[in-house]
């Protein structure tokens, strides 16, 4: 019998980066499908852009720094990161929207610092903010979902709409948003946000056709199916349990707090919770391996400082949704928490 | 005459300024959203940049060095006014674009550091062309990056040039694309931050390159150690 000495670790998870990176893939497609069918086919438009785009400049970028293309780009870190850019913008976007976002994003955020492990940055959320600051009139183009939309739009003029900015019939992006009201829509934080600038309270804002019973009309569902896909990742122990739950503790805690001292100003726990970027935030974003905190303790503090950044910016800051802002300030702050809350180390340190 | 030559290399590319040293980064970062304000800067921190270096060089000997900072200090302040009522004076259109930026030259470390690094160990002659040298090098930096971002972010060059050089300037605004759709990014101050960033990339790999090509040229011979005695 041959006794073979190998090194540890002797027990091994089989988590392969490109298994890791896949599932969440997997995770997000129940999310995809209710994006799909609140705001129609441009999200699988932009996802497919958004696919080619990363791919190109991560098989560019790789060969200008020598390395090997195809063993990196099948561990799917790439593809990760257009499906989050792609599920974050304005689904009827034009092309050149996408694009930008994903070129930069690999380019000059991930590959520039290195590569897989080495940025600093969540990519995807990097992109997204270059393209919020850059295209403001773009980025807030938020069609209304698709039962209150005044134009039905199959696949065909889909495609045509983001590809030359005009479908078939002649429909511009503007005369697209509009809704059976005759009006155009912004994102229900927006609405909120602008409401309250107007002096109305947020229950007047909620009477707009942009809102369902208890969050925005759609987003609910959105989110929900976020959530659902990110319980199947902690299921699989893909992600650990610390930052979703303290991300969204605080935020919940905070809005519910800021909702008690001013009920007519601000959004209710409910709409925080279920509204914008906020589970696909907590269980897709904020959760990245490479750019969040990799203590327990720290990923306590990452993810409740993000929840809280993320109300005050959303609550008392001049956008309508921050959690692009937040995930990115608290990338900055990861290596001073992951100094201060390193473990002890077994039979050092501690009492006595 | 060596000595010219390094002067001129180091201001110019080795130690320049801005990529270099990464001095007076606040400025730099600034206002280079257009050519025109870039060049305009440039140009009043190279003017400071040749006065502060001939006069701290003339005084060299009689300050004494526990206040030569102050001193040096107040020298580059003077020049500082001198240019801002210069451009106030002449090119008022360019002086209220640049706004704070110019009475700011004083805190430019560019300048307090050759002072310190240069003028006041050398001549004055040597001063005046480091001064020079050293101002080309920035200027040169902030046109490139000012050229950068105005073409990206608004699709012009030398946008506004009437401002600095007279009304006859305004003919040389090209319009290089005609863009819908602005890329806001490359005139806020993150594109300046990127930009500058690409820029230290571009110098450090041609730098490096060059220096392979040196190595390729004269290859060393391994050294041969006599390990016999000669006797």
């Amino acid at each position: 019998m041959m006794l073979t000495m190998a090194s540890s670790p002797h027990n091994h998870s089989h988590k392969t980066v490109s298994r890791v990176m896949l599932t969440v893939i997997a995770a997000c497609i129940p999310g995809l499908i209710a994006q799909v069918v609140f705001f129609g086919f441009g999200v699988i438009v932009q996802l497919t852009l958004a696919l080619i785009t990363v791919t190109a400049a991560e098989a560019a970028m790789l060969k200008m720094r020598n390395k090997p293309v195809l063993p990196v780009l099948k561990d799917g870190s790439a593809w990760l990161t257009g499906v989050l850019l792609a599920l974050s913008i304005p689904p009827l976007a034009p092309w050149w929207i996408i694009v930008i976002g994903c070129a930069f994003a690999i380019i000059l955020v991930k590959q520039l610092y290195g590569g897989l492990g080495y940025n600093l940055f969540n990519p995807a959320m990097a992109g997204y903010v270059l393209l919020l600051i850059s295209f403001p009139v773009q980025m807030t183009a938020w069609s209304p979902v698709v039962s209150i939309s005044a134009n039905d739009m199959n696949l065909l003029e889909t495609i045509c709409l983001v590809l030359f900015e005009q479908t078939s019939s002649g429909l511009s992006l503007e005369s697209a948003r509009v809704t059976i009201d005759g009006i155009t829509m912004a994102t229900p934080l927006d609405s909120i946000k602008q409401a309250v600038a107007q002096g109305l309270t947020v229950n007047e804002a909620m009477q707009s056709p942009v809102f369902g019973e208890h969050s925005g009309l759609g987003w609910a569902w959105i989110n929900g199916a976020f959530l659902l896909g990110g319980l199947v990742l902690l299921q699989q122990r893909i992600i650990n349990w610390h930052i979703p739950v303290a991300l969204l503790s605080v935020l919940g805690l905070a809005s519910a707090i800021g909702y008690v001292f001013a009920p007519g100003q601000e959004a209710g726990t409910i709409i925080h919770l279920f509204s914008g970027a906020t589970m696909l935030g907590a269980f897709f974003i904020a959760t990245d391996p490479v750019s969040a905190s990799t203590t327990n303790r720290g990923r306590l503090i990452f993810g409740a400082s993000i929840g809280l950044l993320t109300y005050l910016i959303r609550a008392h800051g001049g956008y309508p949704d921050a959690m692009a802002f937040s995930v990115l300030i608290m990338n900055m702050a990861v290596p001073l928490i992951d100094h201060y809350t390193q473990p002890r180390v077994y039979g050092h340190g501690g009492q006595a | 005459m060596s000595n010219v030559n390094t002067i001129i290399q180091e201001g110019l590319w080795k130690n320049n300024p801005a990529l270099v040293q990464l001095l007076g980064l606040c400025p730099l970062l600034a206002v280079t959203s257009t050519v025109t304000n870039a060049l305009g800067l440039g140009i009043a921190t190279l003017l400071v940049l040749v006065g502060s270096n001939v006069t701290v060089s003339l005084v060299r000997n009689w300050v004494p060095k526990d206040i030569r900072i102050p001193v040096f200090v107040m020298i580059i302040a003077a020049f500082v006014t001198v240019v801002q009522l210069l451009m106030n004076a002449y090119t008022f259109g360019l002086y209220q674009s640049l706004g704070i930026f110019i009475p700011l030259i004083v805190t430019n470390c560019a300048i307090i550091g050759r002072a310190e690094a240069f003028a006041s160990k050398n001549t004055a002659s040597l001063s005046a062309l480091d001064g020079v040298m050293m101002g080309l090098g920035f200027t040169a930096v902030l046109v490139v990056l000012g050229g950068a971002r105005e073409l990206i972010g608004q699709g012009t060059l030398f946008d506004g040039a009437d401002l600095l050089l007279g009304d006859w300037a305004a003919i040389l605004r090209l319009e290089i694309f005609q863009f819908d759709n602005q890329l806001l990014v490359a005139i806020l101050p993150p594109g300046a931050f990127i930009g500058l960033g690409l820029l230290i990339a571009l110098k450090n790999s041609y730098d490096a390159k060059q220096k392979a090509k040196q190595l390729q040229v004269a290859p060393e011979k391994a050294p041969r150690a006599r390990v016999t005695s000669l006797s």
